[in-house]
């Protein structure tokens, strides 16, 4: 008990001194990378997504981002599978069943017109965080954006865990590469006023998108696996506080 | 560690232990309650996403449901965080006047995103002290997404005291980026109300 109390003291540093309560013992090198991809934003990501977007017709930009989303589930598969997660494993496969054919190679939807399962979007940075491996010191990656020590690991995993990079002969692989540029391109057309509020309005961008990275990051890890997520903030397993709370604490009690 | 600090210890842990058993919550909030609450939120921001009304028009409205739903004064003080203990009660009051407007402007002039969506509430459930509403925001062309409303009635009557968008919590969001902007005036909270007025 002693023991449990301790670590809950050692884990919670006082708030009176600590306004940040991000694990972040690199935060001078991540600010680093943080500014060098905001200039990059400003000057490529940001006008290249904005006139792809008005360049675009909205119809052509929803298909390339559908065949792109098509070809990241064999590799969602893969994970759901390293995960012991067969229900996920098996809607993801129908659905790439049925929108490689009747939505013909990906560019329709006709899984989610069907109302079948939403895709799992499973990824090895979340199949880490099922095999128990700590989410690790927060780390902002150039180009990739914010990211935890176990997720980059997870996304240089992931280059390798989608079978098509191996099935498909040269050149149609890069289709997949391709695709994924665009959509990433249309999303940062998209949610423009999204991106530019934490970017560019932000007192502090850097500590805007850290706090916005983790959060969300941790709710989708916990997302689909249980009907009531899994704890965000990861408190070892079995810990007797988790289970029927939440992972807010309470701001009545402060 | 040293014989005292040892016995303290064990004595702390032990009342927590006591205090964590003997307070089993007086769940004076019911389900039904808080779905109450967050069905009238979602009604009333339903009809504004509906209205096509003008930014100016859609951040007073977005003021008005803020105001009459939301737990301003505890989200408020929940962004100051520990800041909040030597806050003057004059202070407190003029920062959360501030913050009220500074939300409003913040994230009623998002609120054009929402246009030709619907939110729909779909699930309640108990946590700690609190209900916990989950609605689901469906705007055309895009994945549906998750918008989780807590609502307690700690104020007094049933209130929301956060928003939670994908995981996002609009008051922990806030409150690293008060706790920045404190930074950057050197933790002078008169500096960072009459920069909030502008703010947003």
């Amino acid at each position: 008990m002693a023991v449990l109390v301790l670590l809950t003291a050692c884990a919670k540093p006082d708030p009176a001194v600590m306004r940040q309560t991000h694990y972040d013992p690199w935060e001078e090198e991540n600010r680093e990378v943080h500014s060098f991809n905001r200039s990059l934003d400003r000057a490529v990501v940001r006008p290249a997504g904005k006139g792809y977007t008005k360049a675009v017709p909205d119809d052509i930009e929803l298909v390339v981002t559908r065949f792109s989303e098509n070809l990241s589930l064999p590799g969602a598969i893969v994970n759901n599978i390293l995960q012991g997660n067969g229900l996920g494993a098996t809607t993801d496969t129908y659905r790439f069943l049925v929108n490689t054919t009747l939505g013909l190679g990906g560019f329709f939807d006709p899984a989610t017109e069907l109302n079948m399962p939403a895709k799992t979007d499973a990824d090895f940075g979340q199949t880490l965080y099922t095999w128990g491996i700590n989410e690790g010191p927060y780390m902002e990656l150039p180009l990739l954006g914010p990211s935890t020590t176990r997720d980059a690991v997870g996304k240089t995993v992931d280059l390798f865990t989608n079978p098509l990079t191996y099935a498909l002969p040269s050149p149609e692989s890069y289709y997949g590469t391709a695709a994924s540029v665009s959509s990433g391109l249309s999303a940062r057309g998209q949610y423009s006023d999204t991106i530019d509020s934490i970017l560019y309005e932000s007192a502090d961008s850097y500590a805007a998108s850290r706090s916005i990275y983790l959060q969300n990051r941790r709710f989708k890890l916990g997302k689909g696996r249980d009907e009531t997520y899994l704890d965000p903030y990861e408190s070892v397993a079995g810990d007797p506080y988790e289970g029927a709370g939440s992972v807010y604490e309470d701001p009545y009690d402060e | 560690m040293n014989e005292f600090s040892r016995r303290k210890f064990l004595g702390t842990g032990g009342a927590a232990l006591a205090a964590a058993t003997v307070t089993t919550p007086a769940m004076a909030l019911t389900e039904a309650a808080a779905r109450r609450l967050v069905d009238q939120v979602v009604a009333d921001i339903n009809r504004v996403i509906s209205s096509g009304k003008s930014l100016g028009g859609m951040i007073s409205d977005f003021e008005r449901i803020f105001r009459s739903y939301a737990d301003v004064n505890i989200i408020a003080r929940s962004t100051l965080g520990a800041d909040s203990r030597r806050a003057s009660p004059a202070q407190l009051r003029a920062y959360t006047d501030a913050f009220r407007g500074y939300i409003a402007r913040k994230y009623g002039k998002r609120f054009r995103e929402f246009q030709g969506g619907e939110i729909v509430v779909r699930s309640v459930r108990r946590a700690r002290s609190w209900q916990e509403v989950i609605s689901t925001v469906k705007l055309p062309g895009k994945q549906p997404f998750e918008v989780k409303f807590l609502v307690s009635d700690k104020s007094g009557s049933d209130k929301f005291f956060d928003m939670i968008i994908e995981g996002i919590s609009l008051r922990l969001t806030e409150r690293d980026e008060i706790g920045a902007m404190l930074d950057q005036r050197g933790g002078d909270i008169n500096a960072l109300i009459s920069d909030l007025k502008r703010a947003g």
